[in-house]
């Protein structure tokens, strides 16, 4: 899988002057929603933030390159090896804990359906197992410092740092690290890293288990943003042999419903497109929300992707249940008041059309959704009420 | 009587009068109503007019109530004629004119007043009087049903609802009246012989001398006798009622609120024209019984100066707001602690928690507990039960002066250090707060948020009679922090402007409902209405698992004087001489609740949490949890 990230099909671009980037995806991904244009409008869009490599890397999954990630990543080729880019430029940086574990985190990250904080989560085992250390406050401190990397690699990635945090939490809160003799801690450690690993792997199973039950014969699903979990779980409904329709949203910018959709279609499952501004039209006929989180935050809310908020108030003010499908590894302890209070995820919007000068586009790639507007959450810890959230949240940490 | 009384339920379907009814009516339904239960007992307990409230809130069901109605009513104790032979007698505290302090406010929250009352004060108010007439006391506790009785027909409940009863006559009335007040005067009487009266706590074998001189009262002991043959059964059932959890303080409940005057050190007098709808809260005139305290304070030997002097200053609002409330308690019981010594054949888990108890409940008449206050009781009194017997006196002292030290410092002051840190970040540059009232937490945050250079302006929100945002506001300006102060009155006004609203927080109950001072609630409903959002900065030791749906139920009244008054304007006069007025009440309320609705988020030294988590926090933090 590794091609198809950025900095390899910008390595490609330099060999090729006259690039068709969904040639280039071809053999990994045939539905590329990028256009030939694209480059073109690199130079008409010109987005100096720097771009959220949480993002990217979702985009890279979903074969979405942009033509402004192929120019960051360029930059951070040329430029400052350690700044956070890609793979290319991750093995390089770090120090002590740190090397082994970027590496390992990118080789877990390219696998597409695989997600980020479990490449994470797999990364930290790794580094508890491949670990020198000969006391247990030294592995403690690697670990931290293994994370710290982990987290700073991408400051935007909600699910990211949440669960380097969990995984610290989870493997370190044990009586393990009184024992007496390391190497039966380490083991007990490396135990609980790999149950850790396993419950995060199998959580969208669990998930799409739970859910079942909510969905019935004749339903209609409205679904925002492309979630393997919530993909999951309509994959295992139709495999369960139920019927329901399901209406995608277009999911601008990077088009995410129009691959969710073609998912859909390939499972036999009825599926419609909107455009996402359609959503209030066709709430009427909608039985239920189901979107998945990027993270999911004490209050109870979920932070996911532009849009969401909408669809779960429109959602909310015509009494349609909203379902929110995210593994636990996503809780996060955040506690956003409001839109504006959140570590900003920017990505590139394009148009289609120049941008007219002196017009500023809002490219925030993410929004938050209050718990009020959320019915349930169906997590690997069972179905979950928003104010459950930080119930689970205060147990592990506090 | 005997007759009838077997067929009736035991505990009556409950009668709940609802609306505002006037005091006249009230008295006309209830003497029409239950004409005969014992009118007399009525007449002696609560029948003027002003003294029972209309609209009355069901005391939440608890032994004392539950255990003496079916004890006493299928015995037939309702004997009319027996009435008539005077017994009702020595504790009838008949109708009282002026109530006493207790004022469990908070302080009534189960275990904690049981401590209060229980273990401190000597013993809930009835047990207290069990232990006092140990033989005569089915005689007062005979009246007491009754009271409770009529009390309950006349529309709060527990007791069998009114069914038509022979009228007594007007000189049967004055006949068992009349006795009652003899049997009272008697108690006095016995009560001066038998040691200091304004003690609360009485020497008990100095006081059943007294009592048998009333040996010859007849009143319904016979038919009691089974039930309650000897006094140890009698101490028992006290003890009973003592481990069991106290309600909440009634004050509309006239037996109690005459049997807590008993006990009670400060002389409090009854404010008049109380408001219908909080009647069962204490109210007091203020500032009258300060120099009687003052003069008191070489009797008073059971308590000690240094709670004598917190005392004192919480009644004269010297020290307020709840941290520093908590602290100086706290500080004062080290002291207490530091002086005792465990007196002979006495054990030091037992005898100090109930020297303890004591100062609480003079505390408790002085003002009303706070939660965290109770909080704080609730663990010493842990603390001091769970020493282990084998400890020498010095070690146990030394013991537990530094768990009130690790208390103060832990819960409160790290404690509030960690929320300003979890507070300052949620501010950002060019945000406008906004507070009410004078929160210490609070305060600090912004001080710190100003300290590390964050740029942000502040509206104080203040509001009469205490005007507690000047001092806020005086201290942030002090500091440079840019302020704009407003009343309460313009809030809806300034909220345009506001990004966050700071507030702070008397407690938190375990529905997420926000127990402050009074305005808050309508602060966080504008805030609300405009999509502000509200933090609300409290400790966690200020949680408390009980559930609160209205400030009605339980809030703390202040001087009424202090609202009708406006200072520096003398010819707004138009209030003067209200109290001589039956048609005026003035309400000054201290706290209201806010519901969980309205607040964004609670800011803990746990971290922020949503106001539904309260429940999580109690149980797993909660203050029966520290260092055990």
């Amino acid at each position: 899988m590794w091609w198809r990230s950025a900095s390899f099909i910008r390595d490609r671009q330099n060999q090729n002057p006259n690039p068709k980037p969904s040639s280039l995806l071809h053999s990994a991904l045939d539905d590329s929603p990028s256009s030939p244009t694209s480059t073109s409008m690199a130079a008409l869009n010109p987005n100096p933030n720097p771009i959220s490599a949480y993002y990217q890397t979702r985009a890279e999954h979903h074969a979405v390159v942009t033509s402004d990630w192929l120019a960051q990543s360029a930059d951070a080729a040329a430029g400052d090896v350690a700044a956070s880019s890609g793979a290319a430029s991750g093995g390089s940086k770090g120090e002590g804990g740190g090397v082994g574990v970027i590496e390992e985190f990118n080789y877990w990250r390219k696998k597409p359906d695989l997600a980020e904080a479990v490449a994470a989560v797999m990364a930290l085992g790794a580094v508890i197992r491949s670990s020198e250390a000969t006391t247990m406050n030294e592995l403690d401190i690697e670990l931290k410092k293994a994370s710290n990397n982990l987290k700073s690699w991408d400051t935007t990635s909600i699910s990211l740092s949440a669960a380097c945090d969990l995984f610290i939490r989870y493997v370190t809160r044990t009586s393990a690290l009184e024992y007496e003799d390391f190497d039966a801690a380490k083991r007990r450690l490396i135990e609980r890293a790999e149950k850790f690993g396993e419950i995060s792997l199998k959580a969208r199973k669990t998930i799409a288990m739970l859910s079942q039950d909510f969905i019935s014969d004749g339903c209609t699903i409205l679904v925002h943003g492309y979630s393997r979990v919530v993909l999951e779980v309509l994959k295992m409904a139709a495999s369960n042999k139920k019927l329901f329709h399901v209406l995608c949203t277009e999911g601008r910018p990077d088009r995410t419903g129009l691959r969710f959709s073609k998912e859909l279609a390939a499972l036999g499952i009825p599926v419609k497109l909107l455009i996402d501004s359609a959503v209030a039209y066709a709430m009427d006929e909608v039985d239920m929300v189901y979107v998945g989180a990027d993270g999911v935050v004490e209050s109870g809310g979920i932070i996911n992707m532009m849009g969401t908020y909408q669809v779960a108030l429109v959602a909310h003010s015509m009494n349609k249940p909203v379902y929110v499908a995210a593994e636990s590894y996503k809780f996060a302890r955040l506690y956003p008041l409001d839109q504006k209070d959140l570590e900003p995820a920017l990505r590139p919007i394009e148009f289609g059309v120049p941008i007219p000068s002196g017009v500023e586009v809002e490219t925030s790639a993410r929004d938050y959704t209050p718990p009020q507007y959320l019915t349930l959450l169906f997590t690997d810890l069972g179905v979950l009420t928003p104010s459950v959230v930080s119930d689970e949240l205060i147990q592990l940490y506090v | 009587m005997d007759l009838r009384r077997p067929n009736r339920p035991v505990i009556g379907p409950k009668v709940r009068q609802v609306g505002f009814v006037t005091p006249d009516s009230a008295a006309a339904t209830s003497s029409s109503s239950i004409p005969a239960v014992s009118a007399a007992a009525a007449t002696s307990a609560g029948s003027p007019p002003s003294s029972l409230s209309p609209v009355m809130i069901p005391p939440p069901r608890h032994p004392s109530t539950e255990m003496s109605n079916p004890h006493f009513h299928p015995v037939g104790s309702y004997n009319p004629s027996e009435q008539i032979l005077g017994s009702p007698p020595a504790l009838s505290p008949s109708r009282s004119s002026r109530f006493d302090a207790d004022g469990s406010d908070f302080g009534g929250d189960d275990d904690e007043s049981v401590a209060l009352s229980g273990v401190g004060g000597g013993m809930t108010p009835k047990s207290s009087l069990l232990m006092r007439q140990p033989v005569t006391k089915t005689a007062p506790l005979v009246s007491e049903t009754r009271k409770r009785d009529s009390n309950a027909s006349k529309g709060k409940g527990e007791g069998p609802s009114a069914a038509p009863k022979e009228k007594l006559t007007k000189a049967e009335r004055r006949a068992t009246q009349e006795a009652q007040r003899a049997a009272k005067a008697a108690a006095k009487e016995a009560a001066a012989a038998g040691g200091a009266p304004s003690v609360s706590k009485q020497p008990k074998p100095a006081t059943k001398p007294a009592t048998q001189q009333k040996k010859d009262i007849p009143s319904g002991s016979g038919p009691l006798q089974p039930l309650a043959p000897s006094g140890s059964i009698e101490k028992k059932q006290g003890k009973k009622e003592v481990a069991a959890p106290h309600p909440r303080m009634q004050f509309d409940d006239m037996t109690k609120v005459g049997k807590l005057k008993k006990r009670a050190v400060v002389n409090q007098s009854e404010a008049r024209n109380r408001v219908e709808l909080f009647r069962h809260l204490p109210q007091y005139e203020h500032g009258t019984q300060l120099p009687d305290l003052e003069s008191k304070f070489f009797q008073l030997d059971l308590i000690h100066p240094s709670v004598y002097q917190v005392g004192l200053q919480f009644l004269s609002d010297k020290i307020s707001g709840g941290n520093a409330r908590c602290i100086a308690m706290l500080l004062a019981f080290k002291e207490v602690i530091q002086d005792y010594t465990t007196p002979p054949e006495k054990t030091l888990t037992r005898d100090l928690g109930a020297k303890v108890g004591s100062c609480v409940s003079f505390l408790i008449e002085c003002r009303p507990l706070s939660v965290s206050m109770g909080n704080a009781i609730r663990f010493l009194k842990n603390r001091i039960s769970s020493l282990p017997h084998n400890l020498s006196d010095k070690e146990a002292k030394s013991r537990l002066q530094s768990d009130i030290d690790r208390f103060i410092n832990e819960k409160i002051i790290i404690a509030s250090k960690a929320i300003v840190e979890h507070g300052v970040s949620k501010i950002r540059d060019g945000d406008v707060l906004l507070t009410y009232g004078s929160p210490s937490v609070v305060e600090s945050i912004f001080a710190y948020a100003h300290g590390i250079k964050k740029n942000f302006r502040v509206v104080v929100v203040d509001s009469r009679p205490k005007h507690e945002g000047q001092g806020l506001l005086r201290r942030l300006v002090e500091r440079g922090i840019h302020c704009t102060y407003t009343h309460l009155n313009a809030v809806s006004y300034v909220m345009h402007e506001v990004t966050r609203v700071f507030l702070g927080a008397s407690s938190v109950l375990s529905n997420g409902t926000v127990y402050s001072r009074v305005g808050t609630a309508c602060v966080a409903m504008v805030a609300h209405a405009f999509r502000v959002p509200v933090l609300v900065c409290c400790e966690a030791y200020k949680f408390h698992e009980r559930v609160q749906l209205d400030s009605i139920c339980s809030n703390e009244l202040g001087d009424p004087d202090a609202i009708s008054k406006v200072s520096g304007r003398k010819d707004l006069n138009y209030l003067d001489g209200w109290a001589q007025n039956e048609n005026i009440q003035l309400l000054n309320l201290k706290y209201d609740a806010t519901p969980s609705d309205y607040v964004s988020v609670l800011v803990t030294e746990q971290g922020m949490l949503p106001p539904t988590s309260v429940p999580v926090i109690i149980r797993e933090y909660g203050i029966e949890r520290l260092w055990t």
